[in-house]
């Protein structure tokens, strides 16, 4: 553990990424208290107006704040990237130990419902499933976390067909331990670091895919600010307020960018052969 | 009993009618608009190829120069950068500011009228700015892997033998490591291909190319189930097919790997 900080405090990237990781936290959650504006409340005298000491983002069609809706939009984003890896983190660690563990029938099951699942283009799949149901922000965290959560079975799997061979599990299983005791107690904590790093790089892939189906107007609905609802309204005035497209889209640039380089970071500390199995395909959402 | 009827008429590509006022049967809908996509995707594959290769292997030859660098960062701003941002961003820049490209659509209105050489740059103008956006994202990825996959193979012993033999590092690389480096790309060529379509919701949307994903933002939009599910099903055999295209191409690449007709591997 000790190496690990050590090789994780060694890579200035992956420690800038985690700081801004850290204060985009501390933003989201801190929203009521630092925005300046209530996020939601309509100006008509100040429709559209640009960046000023007033309102640093500018305000947008309706002159609400940008600034306190972006606030306002971490916490929706951030919250969507959460909730959702967990989902999918939750889903892929059962799947992928019992198909590891059990091997056999369970396996070959599992597995070929990966397969199954990996035939349809996410982005797809999700469009597809959300039509058919009632759009809500929690719709949006389930559908995400139900449609990504294949890469983290495979990577349980992997990590289970080779710890189940180790002495520990054996002697574990001669003195008569269950199959769950074995698989939560002895296996799982053994093969967490992939999964740690695919969770790491799974938020930032669950941002973007809530922005662009935000962006698309199929994603979070308003009055919920997220970053990709304030793009979604800011491209139909594009010409007259660059403000409310530029930001939000730096905004996701940044925080992105910021949990890739937290997430690689945290790969390369814990075992750099991890780059082979981990976060060659999860890094982008689509 | 429903939904196995849709399966039974499946078979046939028969999709039912839409659920939209003009009804039109869905599988001629598709018909219309599958080329379109499967066209740019196909474009788009090209020219991830065309440039992630030389470019990763270039940066991999010469690690840590300056080259390299500038093209990690680009990989990195590239993963992070929303494809939708980038659209919208190109869009008033080139379409509005600078007025030099079209910013929707694939041809004008007046497209008929034009002379032979104006329509095919009319064409091409249309598509720059999408195939730049669907490129963009795909380029950061592959030039990564296809550094990586360099790495690790002009480290093996065979390369350091090639050139103990006096190859010219022309040959070396371009011969003896590029081969084995291809190897792995052509796996993450044919994984990525769903990423690649999914893609092509969003850039169809907003540069509003009559393509498959167009079509099934609007089915969303309008919750016109049967073309929702025909779009899915279409697409997942366009899926299929090209992870078969990949493995089968791995014969081509790797005489080691040979499509056995007798079952034998």
């Amino acid at each position: 553990m000790k190496a690990f900080w050590r090789a994780l405090a060694k890579n200035r990237l992956a420690l800038i990424g985690g700081a801004v990781v850290l204060v985009l936290a501390i933003m989201a959650v801190g929203a009521p208290l630092l925005a300046p504006h209530d996020p939601n409340k309509p100006d008509v005298k100040r429709i559209l107006d640009s960046p000023s000491s007033r309102h640093w983002l500018g305000t947008d069609q309706i002159g609400r704040d940008v600034l306190s809706r972006m606030l306002y939009g971490a916490r929706v984003s951030l919250a969507v990237g959460f909730v959702s890896v967990g989902i999918a983190t939750a889903i892929g660690i059962a799947l992928g130990a019992a198909a590891g563990y059990h091997g056999g029938m369970v396996d070959a099951g599992v597995m070929r419902l990966v397969d199954l699942m990996l035939v349809f283009p996410r982005f797809f799949l999700l469009l597809a499933v959300l039509a058919f149901l009632k759009p809500s922000i929690w719709t949006i965290m389930a559908v995400i976390g139900l449609t990504g959560w294949m890469g983290v079975a495979r990577l349980v799997r992997a990590e289970f067909l080779a710890l189940k061979e180790r002495e520990f599990v054996v002697w574990s299983q001669s003195i008569g331990a269950s199959a769950l005791r074995i698989i939560w107690r002895h296996i799982l904590p053994n093969a967490m670091a992939p999964v740690l790093v695919a969770m790491t790089l799974g938020i930032p892939a669950a941002i973007l895919t809530e922005s662009g189906l935000s962006f698309l107007g199929l994603g979070v609905r308003p009055p919920y600010a997220t970053w990709g609802n304030i793009l979604n309204e800011g491209k139909e005035v594009i010409e007259l307020a660059w403000w409310l497209s530029i930001y939000p889209g730096l905004a996701i640039l940044i925080t992105v960018l910021s949990y890739n380089l937290l997430g690689e970071g945290i790969r390369d500390a814990l075992d750099p052969r991890l780059r082979q199995s981990v976060g060659r395909f999860g890094v982008r959402g689509r | 009993m429903q939904y196995w009827n849709w399966l039974k008429r499946i078979v046939f590509l028969d999709f039912g009618r839409s659920f939209a006022p003009h009804g039109r049967p869905v599988i001629q809908m598709i018909r219309e608009r599958l080329p379109i996509t499967l066209a740019l995707n196909v474009v788009e594959m090209l020219i991830i190829v065309a440039l992630a290769v030389p470019v990763g292997v270039t940066s991999a030859t010469r690690q840590y120069s300056t080259f390299d660098k500038s093209t990690t960062v680009f990989v990195f701003l590239g993963f992070a950068t929303p494809d939708f941002w980038l659209a919208v961003i190109l869009q008033i820049l080139f379409g509005v500011h600078l007025g030099w490209l079209p910013i929707s659509g694939l041809r004008l209105p007046v497209w008929e009228y034009l002379p032979f050489w104006q329509q095919q740059w009319d064409f091409a103008s249309h598509l720059i700015l999408p195939i730049t956006v669907a490129t963009f994202g795909g380029l950061a990825g592959f030039s990564r892997y296809m550094r990586q996959s360099m790495l690790e193979v002009i480290r093996q012993d065979y390369v350091q033998s090639a050139r103990a033999k006096g190859l010219p590092e022309s040959v070396v690389i371009g011969k003896h490591a590029l081969r084995n480096a291809m190897l792995p790309i052509v796996t993450v060529l044919g994984l990525s291909l769903p990423g690649l379509i999914g893609g092509s919701v969003i850039v169809e949307t907003i540069f509003a190319i009559p393509g498959m994903g167009q079509l099934m933002v609007q089915a969303v939009y309008e919750r016109d189930y049967p073309v929702i599910m025909a779009n899915l099903v279409i697409v997942a055999t366009l899926t299929l097919v090209a992870n078969l295209i990949a493995d089968l191409s791995y014969s081509l690449i790797d005489p080691r790997i040979r499509v056995s007709r007798r079952g034998r591997r």
